[in-house]
């Protein structure tokens, strides 16, 4: 049936519900519960990774359609079925969400104490929801499991977040609900033009341009929200800051890159005449994005909402590398998702690890930690470094890409867009300055301890795959180089194809 | 594999000292750092002299994407091996001498000479990178390393203040570098040398569309690639990083301003020539700012006080030296000059350090004289750095120096003639600083209080014998060397890995130019070195006097033409500026604002509604009755 010889996508999917059925049969007193519900967790998505290593390893690269497909008929009247498959696009999205679920699981071993088990259980939800979503082939699918992520992220932030989550995590429900609404009735549209909601067969739909226009409009509504682009982006500072560390870490990790999965999934290959018309307005928000959030995150006094800025601005140059429709540009893009979902996710770790000591995310209550934390400053180095994009670490390839792809399509994309380059060194650097460098001001600070073995293991798979990804990145990149390929090819044949028709109408 | 070597075993000893530092001991970890660099120091030099033909190892791929293809790959070519040879050599000597310079130091030491060993590994790429993507891969990488240690003592604001500054400044011209290795791929498909050079000619007719008009393609690359040079060459308007960079360890202000760093930008030049040959209004535009760059820096220099920031200048000054030749077409003189500069440059900052070290910290000038006695080695190796960098003969500078000026004159050019002035100028100021320093250091009688002169002492061994050394090659590497880089041989030396257009000969014509050409750098250093004997030997209270006279112009010096100021007022605080009203009314008011607003129109709507429920029987059967009416009223209208 397919290259693992057992459904191993649904199996991936569906496991960590297994793991919250677990916890939740567990009974007795409350550090009992906790400490079971920690290490089923634990075990679980430790489980889940070791499985969506077979796809690492079995996966064809030199394959540019879905592979491991499965299917199951489900809604047949209306020839909609469950059907999951991964392709070079989405597998390592499996992977980025399987890798980080563990390690979100760990960094909240000691930092959630209320309610341990409750947040266990929305955490493995929230794994399946989205390794679901990544593995979907069917738009309906898709879109269930793609808003199905906003209730346990809704809870985590709403039930163990900081003082203000209830707005944030109300913020961060309707903003992301209101673009779905017409998300949902692009899927409609669609499913009444073509038939069916099999993603595949949707690619091969020619839908007419006058409605490629509104069905292009109404799933930027939703993706642009989840990017999140300029200017639908206020509401991410917010969800950041009042996020636990693991849901920031998951929501920088891998939510904001459901928004461009999106744009690669649908909005491109479907509606190929919309989006080469309105990749110049993609282009300005997202330069917008680049230049605007920069400066933003370079005022910033809370070290979250930096973080959570700068991702705002490093999505914008991925969201400038999707609609290049080279293949410099979308695999610059792709690569740019990933680094930023191992480096941003690191980084709110970063952040984790000092707030879990003092207690405060204000920069000014830092300073001289260098002194004392020199494990810290080398990690944070590293990350810092992958974020401004210095060559040899993750962030650069991707940044690099799609400035080459950029250069392709206009002079002052590329060099607009890659004023990140500096403006990231400088809010980041600053930042660094500032919460490292210098001396000790503050007593509390003269006893803080360095990262301690749990700590370590959290990092040390971030670090290891952000060099990785930096000197030797083609081991990635050869997952996508064939889709890419595939998909540059089918919208440039779209696109032409199109044009011809328009002449011969008017001959 | 000699060559990787001599580029991979500083990456070891980076590695060695900077992970396992703690683990190992302070002691062990500056072993394993300066043995890395021992061995880099043997292989570079031996793969320089046993060259015969180019070649290129291969290490794996780096970066693939559809047609982009890049490698990790060595170049090994005159050019490359002969940088790779110098870097080597000269990183390796101020390793040793870190070792008595930092032993006195309270943070342990591991960490730099981590940092240093890393500085050096990323030049070696740099050098040696056989496309231009690893060639940024080094280039960011000294960035990075400059970054870092002149950060090194990070309890001083100062110090990471300047780090930022560098770091940035850096980052700014690399941006246009990278959009120009862009447009490279768009022009050529590829961004590997090999692919490259060949083509230039068939796309000597390309045009690039930017500004409404079309520009040759070969021109906008050149200018782009220019503009990441002057950022790391810190050429005039991105020079300002360079002289704060001294806010790191002497020994650091050696590597940056000799060894690494700043010659990258001059190498870049040379490695692209194939291109730049062709895009000459670009090289136009190199000359001068090399030119403006030489002079600017010279006539800061004159008035500076603190000893290492008078040398920062003078490299920014001999860097403009270097961009001029590459700007004429004589790319063989320019890295000839970088070569011999790297030795006395190396030379004089180690000796700056060492008489900072004397000198328990001090810095300023005007309270050190008469070390001469006190530091004989010191002085005496600082008198042989000065000699070659104002170019005396026999001492290296004058030859490379000399055939810089000469080329400039050559070129026949107005821009080459502008140059040309500029450049025997800077010839007289660079005399006049550079015994000015000496003067004012070693000679004369001293103005240091007693307590301080007390602690004077000569350096340790380990300090002298890398000074000596430098010395040597201060004197001699410009005898040694000419015959080679710019002389008969050069043709077959360079073996084309420098490119000359075919309708440029400036390089054989060196020998012959007009006697009074010839000899103008000679003359005009002469008259500076006697203008500062007069003003600092024979009428002490001259300069003084000058300086209360002309207090405008001392204090535009003094300042640095404001640069700084300049800088801080049109771009970093309006920027902040700009920053906190993105955030504070951007952001916060406008962006936020809808959404909270129609938060708020929504629960605010949703109150008053509440209040309609007042659950009074006979409001409700009033409001009934008047909807009946208004039903009725409407029904009875409109039928």
């Amino acid at each position: 049936m397919n290259a693992a010889g057992f459904p191993i996508l649904s199996l991936i999917t569906w496991l960590p519900l297994i793991g919250c059925v677990v916890i939740m049969a567990v009974r007795g007193d409350e550090a009992t519960v906790a400490s079971n519900a920690r290490w089923t967790a634990l075990w679980t998505s430790l489980l889940v990774l070791a499985l969506s290593l077979v796809l690492w390893v079995k996966f064809d690269p030199r394959e540019p359609g879905f592979q491991f497909n499965e299917s199951i008929a489900w809604l047949p009247h209306y020839r909609i079925g469950y059907k999951m498959g991964v392709d070079g696009i989405s597998t390592l999205f499996v992977l980025l969400s399987t890798v980080l679920t563990p390690i979100c699981i760990l960094a909240s071993w000691d930092s959630i104490q209320v309610k341990v088990r409750e947040f266990m259980l929305s955490f493995l939800i929230l794994e399946t929801m989205m390794v679901g979503m990544f593995c979907a082939t069917d738009f309906v699918v898709f879109y269930m499991f793609f808003e199905a992520v906003l209730i346990p992220m809704y809870l985590i932030i709403g039930v163990w977040g900081g003082p203000r989550r209830v707005y944030a995590a109300v913020k961060f429900f309707l903003f992301t609900l209101t673009g779905s609404v017409l998300m949902l009735l692009a899927l409609i549209a669609m499913w009444l033009h073509a038939g069916t909601t099999d993603i595949s067969v949707l690619m091969d739909t020619r839908f007419p341009v006058h409605m490629q226009t509104w069905l292009f409009f109404a799933l930027m509504a939703s993706f642009a929200v989840k990017v999140p682009m300029w200017p639908v982006h206020t509401w991410l500072p917010d969800a950041h800051v009042e996020a636990p560390t693991a849901g920031s870490v998951i929501l920088a990790g891998v939510l904001l890159k459901m928004g461009a999965y999106g744009f690669l999934r649908f909005s491109v290959p479907m509606l190929p005449d919309a989006s080469q018309t309105f990749a110049p307005l993609v282009f300005t928000l997202s330069v917008i994005a680049v230049v605007y959030t920069s400066f933003v995150a370079l005022a910033q006094e809370d070290m979250k909402k930096l973080i959570a800025y700068s991702s705002v601005a490093h999505m914008g140059v991925v969201t400038i590398g999707i609609f290049t429709f080279n293949e410099q540009g979308v695999q610059g893009a792709l690569f740019q998702m990933l680094s930023h979902g191992i480096v941003s996710a690191a980084l709110f770790l970063i952040v984790g690890v000092v707030y879990d000591r003092i207690h405060s995310r204000e920069i000014v209550r830092y300073g001289g930690l260098a002194d004392r934390m020199p494990g810290y400053a080398l990690v944070f180095m590293v990350f810092t470094l992958a974020s401004v994009g210095l060559p040899g670490t993750a962030g650069f390839i991707g940044e690099f890409l799609v400035i080459i792809g950029a250069a392709q399509i206009n002079f002052w994309l590329a060099l607009l867009g890659g004023l990140g380059m500096i403006l990231g060194a400088a809010y980041m650097l600053y930042l660094y300055r500032r919460v490292i460098f210098g001396t000790i001001t503050h007593a509390d600070l003269r006893h803080i301890l360095d990262l301690n073995p749990r700590e370590w293991a959290v990092f040390a798979p971030l670090v290891v795959l952000t060099l990785w990804m930096g000197i030797y990145p083609s081991s990635f990149t050869g997952f996508f180089d064939e889709s890419v390929a595939a998909m540059v090819q089918h919208h440039h044949a779209a696109v032409a194809s199109t044009v011809r028709l328009a002449q011969e109408m008017v001959h | 594999m000699v060559y990787a070597i001599a580029v991979f075993a500083p990456l070891v000893g980076a590695l060695i000292s900077g992970l396992l530092g703690k683990a190992i001991g302070d002691r062990a970890a500056m072993g394993a750092s300066v043995l890395g660099m021992l061995i880099a120091a043997f292989c570079g030099p031996y793969a320089f002299f046993t060259l015969d033909e180019p070649g290129v190892v291969d290490l794996g791929t780096w970066i693939e994407a559809g047609k982009f293809h890049v490698d990790w790959a060595l170049r090994y070519d005159t050019l490359a091996a002969a940088m790779v040879a110098m870097v080597s050599f000269v990183s390796m000597l101020i390793h040793v001498y870190s070792i008595g310079y930092m032993a006195h130091d309270a943070c342990p030491r591991y960490r730099f000479f981590a940092y240093l060993s890393l500085f050096s590994f990323a030049m070696l790429m740099l050098v040696s990178a056989d496309n231009l993507a690893q060639l940024f891969f080094g280039w960011e990488g000294v960035g990075l390393c400059s970054y870092l240690l002149i950060g090194y003592w990070y309890d001083r604001p100062a110090a990471c203040a300047a780090a930022i500054k560098a770091f940035i400044v850096n980052r700014i011209a690399d941006l246009p570098f990278a959009v120009g290795l862009a447009l490279i791929f768009l022009a050529f498909g590829s961004i590997e040398f090999s692919s490259i050079f060949p083509d230039v000619t068939k796309h000597g007719a390309d045009t690039y569309h930017l500004f409404g008009t079309n520009f040759p393609m070969l021109e906008v690359i050149g200018f782009l690639l220019f503009i990441g040079a002057m950022g790391k060459s810190a050429q005039l308007f991105l020079h300002v990083w360079l002289p704060d960079a001294m806010e790191g360890p002497t020994p650091v202000s050696a590597l940056i301003h000799a060894a690494t760093m700043v010659t990258a930008g001059v190498f870049l030049m040379a490695r692209m020539s194939p291109l730049m040959e062709y895009a000459p209004y670009a090289l136009t535009f190199v000359t001068f700012i090399g030119a403006s760059t030489a002079l600017f820096a010279a006539t800061v220099g004159c008035v500076q006080n603190d000893i290492k920031r008078i040398i920062a200048y003078s490299t920014c000054s001999q860097l403009g030296y270097m961009f001029v030749a590459a700007g004429v077409g004589a790319y063989q003189a320019s890295i000839f000059h970088l070569i011999t500069h790297a030795f006395f440059k190396a030379l004089l900052f180690l000796g700056a350090g060492s008489v900072i070290h004397a000198m328990s910290d001090e810095q300023d000038i005007r309270r050190m004289g008469g070390l001469a006695r006190l530091i004989p080695v010191t002085c005496l190796v600082m008198w042989i750095g000065n000699l070659a960098l104002a170019g005396i003969p026999p001492f290296a500078g004058a030859y490379s120096k000399d055939a810089i000026i000469s080329a400039a004159y050559l070129a026949h050019t107005n821009i080459g003639s502008y140059a040309f002035v500029c450049t025997v100028l800077a010839a007289f100021l660079t005399a006049f600083y550079s015994w000015r320093l000496l003067f004012m250091t070693f000679h004369g009688t001293s103005r240091a209080d007693h307590h301080t002169l007390e602690h004077v002492h000569e350096s340790p061994l380990v300090m002298l014998v890398p000074l000596l050394l430098l010395a040597t090659g201060a004197f001699f590497a410009g005898m040694a060397l000419h015959g080679w880089f710019i002389g008969e041989a050069q043709a077959d030396f360079w073996n084309h890995s420098i490119f000359n257009r075919p309708d440029n000969t400036i390089i054989p014509q060196l020998e012959h130019v007009p006697a009074a050409v010839e000899y103008a750098p000679l003359i005009f250093a002469a008259a500076g070195i006697l203008l500062a004997w007069i003003m600092y030997v024979v009428r002490p209270d001259l300069p003084r006097t000058l300086a209360r006279h002309n207090r405008r112009i001392y204090f535009f010096l003094l300042n640095k033409w404001y640069f700084d100021e300049l800088y801080d007022r049109i771009f970093v605080r309006p920027l902040f500026w700009l920053a906190r009203y993105s955030w504070r009314i951007g952001d916060a008011t406008i962006i936020d604002g809808v959404p909270n607003g129609l938060a708020a129109l929504a629960a605010g709507g949703s109150r008053e509604a509440v209040k309609i429920q007042t659950g009074s029987l006979a409001a409700y059967a009033f409001v009934m009755l008047i909807g009946v009416v208004v039903l009725v009223g409407v029904f009875m209208f409109f039928r």
